[in-house]
């Protein structure tokens, strides 16, 4: 697991029935190219966040693919159309099968 | 008459976008939708005339970057701030003592901190840094290694301990023991360095709100250090950006921590006196 993994998300606790909401999600992460080389000359290996998915009681409303050249610490922001109470559910996956996850719960 | 009516129109469309794209906006900054900082000031009187008023470094970035400072969850430079709000709750050393035994809250204790820092200090006779009195406390308190000038965990605690004092004017003081210090410090900013001949005032007093290269210059004031910076994503400190700058000029830099960059991170700041704390902000 790379080191300094810190998922966070701003999500607004309340909404009324089927309200588009602003989510802005951020995961601390250092995001390794695989392009670099360190002092020595080798390839220092890719460790990359590669996808990112926001799910709503189930329902899938973001699912993000991410290649190299996405820089440090992957910041997202979209909106979601909350048609009910429920939760969000945002899950990171890292390149070396790790898995972040943070739930915020909407009140409608 | 149709070629000389052409030239007017080409002049125009010229001068227009870099006359108009790169000077000071009139934004607001309010962070968080809460905390009001003074991003124009007017001049301390030491100034003489020298600027006509004291512009922060936000009005010169577009309104994107500027609205990346005006949220913490937006504005990476907080993730550095966090950083170091756990470390200042950590005991390290032999004396096995966090930051915290010691100061408690940082909110509390190190609030306006930043607003009167570089300061001198009566014990070690000098005018000391945010991050001088840090590696004070880790080697002669904590029994702990101190950190070298301008790195990581330095740089975030000096965010952290920075942004404490958020919205408050800057008001570091010259006169008395400091003055020596000062004096030296203007005079660095006044000398022209390198090949290129340029001093601070070349580019930051004559010149800021015009072009270099691609880029806008700035009154290169000091309120919102240390500062996130896009092009290298991470905090960068003041002293970090003086080697730059003079690096810039073709000319052998002195080093974060020499007691060169010390006067000048004091002159800097007094220039800026006014100019509401900003740590840490998000620059280009």
């Amino acid at each position: 697991m790379a080191s300094g993994v810190k998922p966070r998300v701003k999500a607004p606790k309340t909404a009324s029935a089927g309200e588009v909401v602003t989510i802005k999600t951020l995961i601390s992460h250092k995001m390794e190219s695989g392009q670099r080389r360190d002092s020595d000359g080798n390839l220092i290996p890719r460790s990359i966040i590669n996808r990112f998915t926001c799910d709503f009681n189930g329902t899938n409303a973001l699912d993000v693919e991410m290649h190299g050249a996405i820089s440090t610490n992957p910041y997202f922001e979209f909106d979601v159309t909350i048609p009910e109470s429920g939760d969000l559910q945002f899950t990171w996956y890292d390149d070396d099968g790790s898995v972040y996850e943070d739930v915020k719960s909407v009140k409608v | 008459m149709n070629f000389k009516m052409l030239s007017v129109v080409s002049a125009m469309a010229l001068a227009m976008p870099t006359l108009g794209a790169a000077g000071p906006d009139d934004d607001t900054l309010i962070i968080n939708e809460e905390i009001e900082v003074v991003t124009k000031a007017e001049p301390a009187e030491h100034l003489d005339g020298a600027l006509y008023e004291v512009i922060s470094g936000w009005h010169f970035r577009n309104d994107d970057t500027q609205a990346i400072e005006m949220d913490d969850f937006d504005n990476p430079g907080m993730l550095g701030v966090e950083n170091a709000m756990a470390t200042w709750n950590t005991a390290e050393g032999s004396a096995g003592k966090s930051c915290a035994d010691c100061h408690g809250d940082a909110a509390e204790s190190m609030k306006g901190v930043k607003a009167t820092y570089p300061k001198y200090d009566e014990k070690a006779g000098t005018v000391m840094t945010v991050q001088m009195k840090v590696n004070e406390c880790r080697t002669e308190r904590m029994g702990a290694e101190a950190w070298k000038y301008d790195a990581g965990p330095a740089i975030d605690m000096e965010a952290m301990i920075g942004s404490q004092s958020r919205g408050m004017q800057m008001n570091v003081a010259i006169d008395g023991p400091a003055k020596p210090f000062w004096e030296k410090g203007k005079e660095i900013y006044y000398t022209r360095y390198g090949q290129l001949e340029l001093s601070c005032a070349s580019c930051h007093e004559q010149n800021y709100g015009n072009m270099i290269r691609a880029d806008h210059l700035s009154q290169g004031q000091t309120n919102g250090f240390p500062t996130y910076r896009l092009k290298n994503a991470k905090l960068n400190g003041a002293h970090s950006r003086f080697k730059g700058c003079i690096r810039d000029t073709r000319a052998e830099t002195f080093s974060p921590g020499s007691d060169e960059f010390i006067a000048l991170e004091l002159y800097v700041a007094s220039r800026g006196n006014g100019l509401g704390v900003e740590t840490p902000s998000v620059r280009n």
